[in-house]
Order: structure tokens, then sequence, then C-alpha cells
């Protein structure tokens, strides 16, 4: 505990400073300020910390963030500045999994609350939604055992034709064993989304076993016997894999196959340019045009870009063409995901709702071995294998809900939110490389699932404008991958710089009014139940008047008279006579009331009809 | 002149409309003294497109064989094709729509000849007269009196008849002020900030020439604004070097000898010729779909478009700061006064003045502070992005004004009872209209030419029910704060509505703007409901005792 700290304001150019005090427990860094607000931040965020020279106001002390937040604090004492910047080290820096909080957080919740919690995604059946397996395509149980690849998960699925040997054959020939597997089955084209790390095709190498494999994912979908490969690499970094005995299917050794390179930068371009972007957007006193050429020259939007251009050339292959596309990178884990599940998310509308969303980062991104343990450095290593891969997937997700506004079922908090514990290092779903590593650690036992921490405060993650009929299922998303149409996404990079955002939310105020809605007409059956039961017939006549209202539409839809089950209605008597002739003060009210009366009986009784049908 | 003339073929059969993200339509052309109205056969999917030869910035015409094609562009940044059939045809309809779309007399122009099929409820040349504004001003102050030492526009051209002035500065001061000023515009009250009884004047540039001259009258007339022993800020919106090169042509700026009582912060603001070319770079970067994403955002850049949205809007901030926050009073000005002052002054009192993110006090401030103040539309608005003409005097300085609107709005959404709409058609209304509204170049001009006689104004015609409905936000609830916006690079959007308007499919965006309007009608229609249940149970709840 250290007083007297001052935080300071990360862009104003004057002082501005809060003084308040500096907590350090086993998990958590707590500043509280005078006017007793917390910042809160988790150990396992901090990405850097950084010590700055003296000042005469004290040692000031720099802490970044994994999820972009800077805090500038200011430590009177050299000495305590000093204790607190050793500590944070090495609470920052975890060697072992078991270190993490996700073993040591402990939510109120039961033992079998938890494995509930992780029984919410179940990949089994979501390939069953997808209609597989069927008669092309069917379970293998060749890496039952993680024999044939480590960092696949157990269950895969194949073409029916492609026998155990081809599998194995096949493997041998993928870089890390990553052999070609369905990642997405479209039921209406009968087209597959497959993936897979690069062959070991040096510069002339084949492999029968593999050949046979793509032969039998054409082979697999009737509709169009040809099929893409894509190998999301730029062009000449695939061929100087080469040199390394690796590389790229060579289109003669191939039979009905279609090469592509699509181009998205490796890991380390990907690294040095979001460093690149937040050092432009981490500047104080920005000018626009320095603004402007940072982001140009951190090349971040440019490879946002080529991500969501990949997905679009992907969906468009199976949704227009009819045709399975295989796709792959070097090891398959990085580009290969983003690729596989953003074409997925273009395809398929439940991948747009909350759950879906759940289930796609589930499949191709945790099943299927993107290594988050080493891209978000959630144990002290390499920093070379750190990477924002799942971050630029999470704002290509982004900019489509920017140009689909109500395509999609949940909203920009729920991104950031997964974003956000992707890093926590808080729940179990996110640690370690692959499967394997996961069953090892036993995270099923130990730690929680976050997503039915989400699914339980859902509310907070659903987008008011979402319309379920947007796109009917299986329809084809087409964004506009103009390059105007991609924005610097301000919620995320100064999600905690407040002054940088507008003072009044729209969002939040649709989001409110949205949630409020729905607090009245529950309010609105309430009170017309009582009514009712003061007085038989009178809810008859509010009813029509209700229906007489010009609803907008599709909200209108959401408010069924269902409050009648609760009472069996009574029979016409002089109930609504008495309305009518009572002493409202409201004159308008009852002037409404009699019209409507007369205007169209027949409500009344058809209102009756349904009445008495649901009772 | 009759307009037939210039029309050789008034109307062209088989011509096909090519349009971004809509299929080519087949249909008929016709050319009218006015417009140029295009209308589709096909009897399931009838259309009509019409189209102001005002409106129309530049043509192109070439020639596949007897196919001829004609690429218009709008001032509104529209640009559509039509193919014509017939050589002679197309040449035809070519120059016709250049020689309509250049008439150069202003009599000529549609406003003229426009007759309104609505009923007037209220005349909009009559609705905001600065009398009215000064009634409001001295049921607060009594420092202040109308002054119409103008009213023959003989002291200063640009100004309108009245103006408000300090009450301890008698008109025949005023005339000599008016002497020491560029133009003629001497220092008048732009706004008064209730809250604290600050002021902010504006003018143009003092005449001090190389020698320092000096006006006794000008610097008692400043300095009537100050409270004993406070200061003032004059704010020139030239950087020093331009201020003080001004000297030598007769300008100048306020020196520290003669106006102790006053500090001066020089705050640049493009202007001109600048501000167009920055205009037309950005409307071709952003019709050009093919720009990989380095290319886009270099181009972005170097229009240079965004940065003087910056600089405008922290102008005004600063403007509204010194009145706010510093309880000083202010005087803006730059050479003539009559482009970026009037963008400051304006922009300091959408963020200082709830009345003005009203939409009536909006209007309000555009005929103050734009076309009352003389801000010369005419010139200004003659041309858009697509001219070739590169006149001296065209600039887009009430569109830059209208989109810090935009942005401010953005960042404050429930802050408006107008909407983004409201702002998109202002700025299509400025640069081709039926009404007068924005003819001329000042009042003078408007009375010579006697517009509010013969032409409708455009206020006539905005504030009818039926057509405020369309430009109502339905987020607004009043608030009475002053609002702050950031003018951080992060924070500063492209004004799509404009900009990229006409380039990109709008549906889906258009379809979640209905969305959140429902959502919010839907909830007040709820809370009615809820009242009227809650009054009828206590009703029935007292019968029943």
């Amino acid at each position: 505990q250290v007083e007297q700290v001052k935080l300071l304001d990360r862009f104003s150019t004057s002082n501005k400073s809060l003084t308040g005090t500096l907590y350090l427990t086993a998990t958590h860094l707590l500043f509280i300020d005078s006017s007793q607000r917390e910042t809160w931040i988790l150990h396992h965020h901090i990405a850097a910390v950084e010590k700055l020279p003296l000042t005469t106001s004290g040692c000031p002390l720099v802490i970044q963030c994994k999820n972009f937040r800077i805090v500038h604090f200011v430590v009177p004492r050299e000495r305590d500045c000093h204790d607190i910047y050793n500590s944070l080290l090495q609470l920052s820096r975890t060697a072992k999994y078991e270190e993490l909080y996700a073993f040591s957080y402990n939510p109120k919740q039961n033992e079998s609350e938890q494995v509930k919690g992780w029984q919410l995604i179940d990949l089994a059946e979501e390939y069953k939604r997808m209609g597989v397996p069927n008669d092309y395509w069917q379970l293998s149980d060749a890496n039952r055992d993680y024999k044939i690849c480590e960092t696949y998960p157990r269950e895969l699925y194949v073409p029916r034709t492609a026998s155990k040997p081809i599998i194995v054959g096949s493997s041998k020939f993928r870089s890390k064993g990553r052999f070609p597997v369905l990642s997405y089955y479209h039921k209406n084209k009968e087209a597959a989304i497959c993936r897979c790390s690069q062959p070991l095709s040096g510069f002339s190498a084949r492999c029968l076993e593999d050949e046979h494999m793509l032969q039998a994912i054409s082979k697999a979908n009737p509709s169009n016997r040809y099929m893409y490969v894509m190998d999301t690499r730029p062009k000449l970094n695939a061929m100087a894999n080469r040199a390394a005995g690796k590389g790229y299917e060579n289109e003669d050794n191939y039979s009905n196959i279609r090469f592509q390179f699509v181009g998205i930068e490796n890991i380390h371009v990907m690294r040095s340019s979001l460093q690149k972007l937040l050092e432009v957007s981490g500047t104080r006193g920005l000018s626009v045009n320095d603004f402007l050429s940072g982001l140009e020259n951190s090349g971040w939007l440019r490879h946002i870009k080529a991500v969501l251009d990949a997905a679009v050339f992907l969906a468009k292959a199976i949704a227009v063409e009819s045709a399975s596309v295989l796709v792959h990178c070097s090891d398959g884990w990085d580009r290969t995901s983003q690729v596989c599940s953003l074409g997925a998310l273009l395809l398929d509308s439940y991948y747009r709702t909350i759950k879906g969303f759940m289930v796609l980062i589930e499949k191709d991104w945790i099943s299927f071995g993107h290594k988050f343990s080493d891209r978000c450095c959630q144990l002290d290593g390499d920093p070379k294998e750190i990477s924002p891969v799942f971050t630029q997937f999470l704002e290509s997700v982004w900019n489509l809900t920017e140009q689909f506004p109500q395509a999609f079922e949940y909203n920009e908090a729920f991104l950031l939110q997964i974003h956000e514990h992707v890093h926590s290092c808080q729940f179990g779903n996110f640690l370690g490389n692959c499967q394997k590593e996961r069953e090892e650690l036993k995270l099923k036992e130990k730690t929680y699932s976050l997503w039915s921490f989400l699914l339980a405060e859902q509310k907070k993650y659903q987008n008011p404008l979402y319309n379920p009929d947007f796109s009917p299922e299986l329809t084809l998303l087409e964004p506009n991958t103009v390059s105007f149409n991609f924005k610097f996404w301000r919620n995320m990079y100064h999600q905690f710089d407040r002054s940088m955002h507008p003072r009044q939310s729209m969002f939040n105020l649709i989001m409110s009014t949205s949630e409020q809605n729905k607090q009245l007409e529950e309010d609105i059956r309430e009170l017309e139940a009582k009514i009712k039961q003061r007085n038989g017939q009178s809810d008859v006549v509010l009813e029509k008047e209700q229906e007489q209202t010009a609803y907008p539409d599709p909200v209108a839809l959401k408010s069924p008279p269902c409050f009648q089950k609760e009472q069996p209605p009574m029979p016409v008597n002089d109930a609504v006579r008495t309305i009518e002739g009572s002493n409202t003060a409201d004159n308008r009210y009852s002037e409404l009331v009699s019209e409507f009366s007369k205007a169209e009986p027949a409500v009344v009784s058809l209102e009756y009809g349904v009445a008495r049908m649901t009772c | 002149m009759e307009f037939a003339e210039l029309i050789k073929t008034p109307r062209a059969d088989n011509v096909v409309l090519h349009r971004p993200f809509h299929l080519a339509v087949e249909g008929t052309l016709c050319l009218t003294g006015h417009h140029l109205i295009f209308s589709s056969r096909r009897q399931d999917n009838a259309e009509e497109l019409w189209l102001l030869h005002s409106n129309i910035d530049s043509i192109d015409k070439r020639f596949v064989g007897s196919l001829g094609t004609i690429v218009i562009k709008c001032k509104d940044l529209r640009i559509i094709q039509l193919d014509i059939p017939g050589m002679e045809e197309c040449l035809n309809i070519a120059s016709s729509i250049e020689a309509l779309s250049t008439l150069d007399s202003v009599t000529l122009m549609y406003p003229f000849f426009y007759r309104p099929m609505f009923e007037v409820l209220e005349d909009g040349w009559s609705s905001f007269l600065l009398e009215q504004e000064f009634e409001l001003l001295s049921s607060v102050t009594n420092e202040w009196r109308l002054s119409c030492v103008n009213k023959d526009f003989s002291v200063c051209p640009s100004y309108p008849p009245v103006v408000i002035v300090p009450k301890s500065i008698d008109d025949e001061a005023l005339r000599k002020v008016a002497l020491f000023r560029h133009g003629g515009r001497f220092p008048v009250l732009s706004y008064y900030h209730k809250k604290n009884g600050m002021a902010m004047m504006r003018s143009s540039q003092p005449l001090t020439g190389t020698n320092g001259r000096r006006c006794k009258e000008d610097e008692k007339l400043v300095n009537a604004t100050l409270r004993s022993g406070r200061r003032g800020f004059v704010i020139d919106t030239r950087p020093l070097t331009v201020a003080q090169q001004a000297r030598a042509k007769g300008g100048g700026f306020e020196q520290e000898v003669h106006y102790p009582q006053w500090r001066r912060i020089h705050k640049y603001i493009e202007r001109f010729n600048i501000l167009q070319e920055s205009f037309i770079k950005l409307v071709e970067a952003c019709n050009d779909q093919s720009h990989n994403m380095d290319r886009w955002l270099s181009k972005l850049e170097a229009s240079n478009w965004l940065t003087h949205i910056k600089e405008l809007l922290t102008a005004a901030c600063l403007a509204a700061q010194c009145i706010d926050r510093e309880g000083a009073s202010v005087l803006v000005h730059g050479s003539e006064g009559t482009d970026s002052t009037l963008q400051v002054t304006s922009l300091a009192q959408i963020i200082l003045d709830p009345r003005c993110r009203t939409i009536r006090g909006f209007e309000a401030l555009i005929v103050r502070e734009w076309l009352q103040a003389g801000h010369p539309f005419q010139q200004r608005c003659a041309q858009s992005a697509y001219s070739n003409s590169k006149q001296k005097w065209e600039a887009p300085v009430f569109l830059l004004f209208l989109e810090c609107v935009w942005q401010i709005h953005r960042q404050f959404p429930c802050s408006f009872e107008f909407n983004e709409q409201f702002l998109i058609m202002l700025f299509e209304h400025a640069y081709a209209s039926q009404f007068g509204t924005f003819l001329g170049n000042n009042e003078n001009e408007r009375a010579k030419l006697k517009l509010p006689q013969k032409t409708m104004s455009l206020w006539s015609w905005v504030n009818r029910p039926e057509e405020l409905s369309r430009f109502q936000n339905p987020l607004y609830e009043a608030n009475s704060l002053v609002i702050w916006p950031s003018v951080a690079p992060q924070s500063l959007q492209l004004w799509e509505g404009v900009f990229l308007r006409w380039n990109r499919p709008s549906r889906f965006l258009e379809e979640a703007e209905e969305e959140r309007i429902n959502i919010i009608k839907y909830n007040k229609e709820l809370q009615a409901r809820v009242n009227t249940l809650r009054r009828r149970l206590a009703e029935l709840e007292a019968e029943g005792e």
C-alpha cells in the first residue's frame, strides 16, 4: 500500500491528476482516488511496466495492459516506486499454468454448476447442427488419443472415403501433422470448409495419400467437383518456406484443385503493426495528419481488410460456386483460424447469435489449437510468439457489426468482454495452447468456463437492434470491403480513455430504452391483470385500444396479449358501459375508449375466442 | 431570355440511367427550364428523377458510335450517367444542360419561378428578425441597444440594416469605427452568455496599416463589453505572420498598446482556395472505390479535410472556453470577418447555448450568424467539388461548419433537436435550391433582388409540421449544459452521410436507424399506456372503496 500516489490523465496536456492510494493484492493492482473511485488492474493484464526518470513530483510509473489500458502513476518516493515496479514485474510474469488466476478464482458456483458451465458448448452437437455425419462425412477416431496430431482435438470429421492410412499418410506430409479436416459444413450447398497446415512439399516432394485426401474432400461435395485451396499467406512467404522443406500445393499434382494465395501477413508483422498502432494512438496532442499517416504506416487496417477479404472470398466460393475450400497457412492455427471462422460467420447466421459465437470460438479457435497461451503471453515465454491474431478476428467481426447493425445478436460490449478474458486468465477456456494441454491441466475440474458467466449476464451483450429475420438461415452476408468502410476501433484501443468517447452514448440509450420497454410491457400486463380482476370486462376495451395504436410492427409483435391466461374471461356484462359513463377526469381517454368500442365490435369476440383457446 | 432557346432537344426516349448501387433503368429524359427529368416507363416500377439544373456541378460527354453518354456530377456530390441514343440529341442535351446549369443572372434562377404546392403557414422571411432576438436579450440585460445606423446599408454594405451594439456607443461613433474596420464591419454582438453576462463580438480586422493607426471609438466600443478590471480575448483566425503582413495592405490587428485589456490569440483557420482544394481532394478520394487501404488513408490525410475540422472545432472550443470558463468577453475576427469568423462564432454558440441545438434555434443561428452577418453564399457555393472553374472565392466554408456541427452531434446525440438529415438538407439547399434563402451574398443584395417578395423562404417549407417530422431527432432531450466536444483525431470521423452517401449501399444502416427510432417511439407509447392504466386502476380502486 502506497499513499499519495497520483494517477495522471494519459492525454491531458496540462498535468491533470487524481491523488489516491495504491494497493497491491495477490491478483490485482488497485488504485482508489480521493473520491473513492476504484481502478482495478489484473496482474495478468499487465503487458509492460516502465519506470521513467525521476521528476520533482516523484517517480513516474507507466503500466501498459493487454486490454490497451495505459495508466501513468507518479509515486512520491522512489523506493516505493521501485518496490511496486519489482513486485509488478514478478506478479505479472507467471511461470506455471497452475499459478494463473483461473486456478484460484472462486466464484459462487457449486460443482454441478461448474460442470454445467463446461457442458454449455458441445461441439458434437454443433457438427450435428451443421449436418454431419452424413453420407459424405464421418467422425474419425484416428486422433482419439492425440496420436496423429497433438494440437488437434480428439474428434475430427473427415470424408468417408478417407481411410485411416490416407489420414496417417496425409498427416505425415503436413506441418505439425495437421492434416485436412472439416471445419464447417454448408448443408444447402453440400460444400465444406476444411483446414490444415502447409504441405511438406519443399521444391518437388509429393505425397499420394495427401493427394487422395484432397480428392476425397472434393468428392465429398456432390455439387461441385472443383475445390479451392486457399493459402492465406503472401506468395513470397510460402515460396520461402519451400527451402525449409515446407511450401504449398502444386496444382499439377492434385486433381480438381484451384490454388489461391490471399496474402495475410504472419504473426510477427501483425505484432509490430499493433505496436505501431498503439504508439500512434497513444501520442499526446496528436494531429489529424499524424494520426492518419500513423494509421497508414502501422498497416493495421490493411491487415484487417486482408483478413476480411479472405473470408469473403471463402464464403463466396461456398455460397456462390458451391465449391469446397481447403484453407491453410503455415501451421494452420492463426490465419487459418481467422479465415475459417469469419467465413463461417458470413455463411451461417447461427454464428451471429450469442451462443453461436461462443460455439464458433470454441470450434475454430480453442479446439483446433490456436495457441492462446503463446499468443496472449499467459506464461512468461518467448515474446516473439505474442501476436494479436485473435484481436484481429474480433475487430473483423466488429467491422461487420458496423456494416450490418441488425444482423448480430451480440453487441460491441460482448466482443470487448471476450477480448478482456482471453487475456485475463480468469477462466479456463483460453488457457493453454491446445486441447491436449487443457486436458492435462484438468481445467474442467479446476477452473470455470467463461461462457456460463457471459450467458448469465446476457442482457449486457444483447444488441437491441438485432433482427433474427435479418438474414434467413444460411444466406450469405456480403460485406463491402472498400477501404473507406474500415474504421479505427476506438472503443477497443481507447476503451479506458473516457475523454475520447462521445459524452452521450446513443448505444447505451437504445440499450436501456429497449430494456425499459420490456419492463413496461411487463408492467402493462400486470396492470391489465389487476384491472381485470377489479372489473371483469374492462380489459377487453383496453386491449382493443392497444391494437389500434400505431405500433411499429417489429416491436409490437413482441407483446402478445398473453396475460389473459391468468384469469378465465368473464361474459360480457355492463362493465364496458360503466367505464364509458363513468366520470373519468381524463376525457380524451374515455373518448378513445368509446370510439374504439363502436368502431370494431368484431374484435371483441375474436379476442375472446383467442383467450378461451389459450386458457 | 427564353429558356426554350436553350433547349433544342426537349425530350429523348430510350435513355438509360446509371447510378451506383442501382440497376440501370431505361426511360424518357425531358429538359425544362430548370429541371432535368428522367422517368422510367416500366409500369411496375415507375420512377422519376428530378434534378435541378442549378444542382449540376459539371458535365462530361463521350460517344461510342452513335450512342452518347453524359456523366452528370452534382453539387450534392452524386454522380449519374445517362446513355442517350443519337449523337445529335446527345450533343443538344449536353449543351442545353451546360447552358442551363451555368446561368449568370440570379433572377433567372429557379427560386424566382418556383410556385409552392403547399400552404404557407408562416412566412420564413420574417421568422427570424433581429428585433425578436433583441427583445429576448433586453429581458436579461440592458447594456445593449439596437442600432439602425446601417438601415440603408451605407455604413457597412455586408451588414444587415439593424445590429446590436453596446448601449454606451452612439451611431456617430459606430460610423467612425466602421471606417477603421475592413469593409465597414465594426464589432457587433454575436452572442450574450446569460450565465455570466459575457459577450462574444465579431468584426473584421482593424485597419491599423503600417503606421499603427488607432481609433479611439473602436477601443471604446470593444472595451464597453468588458467588466471593470477584467480582460477580454481577441481571437484572430489568422496566424500572427499573416496578420502582420496584412498591415502592408492597410489591414492589421489590435495592438497591445492600444488595447491593454485584451489578450490576442491567433488561431489559424484555413480559408478560400486551400479549403476548396481540400474539399475536391476529399471527394476524389471518396469516389475512388479501387483505393487500397494505404492509398485511401494517405489520400484522406492529403486532403487535410479532417485537419480543418479539428482546427475549426478547436478554435470554437477556445472561444467558448474563454467565455464560459474564463469569464471573459471575446472578440472574433479574421480579415473580412465573413467566413472563418462566422464559423467560430456560430460553433461556439452551438457549444454554449442550448437554444441553438433546437431546430428553430439552429435556424435562427444560421439566419443571424450566416445570412444576416453577410457570409457571401452566392460566391462560396456557386460550385461544388467537381467544378473546374477554380474561382478564388469559392470555398466550402458553410459545409465545413455543418460538418463540425455534425461532429458535435455525434458526440452528443441526445442534445440536438434536429437529426443528421437536417444538416444534409441545409448543405443541399445552400448549393442548389428552389428557395431564395441562400441566394445573394448579403442582406443588401437580397433586398435589391426583392427576394422576400419574389421567392419562397426555405424556412416557410421546413417549418411545416409535415417536413419538420423528418428532421426531428427522436433521442433529443433538452439539456441546458455547455457541451464540450473531444477534438482528438480518434474522436473525429469522416462525415459519411455526405461524402460516402452515394458511394456505398446504405440500406442496412437506414433500416437500423429506423429500428432505433422505433424503439424510442415504442417506449413513449408504452409509457403513455402504463400511465393510462395506472390512472384507470386508481379510479377503479377509488370506485371500489
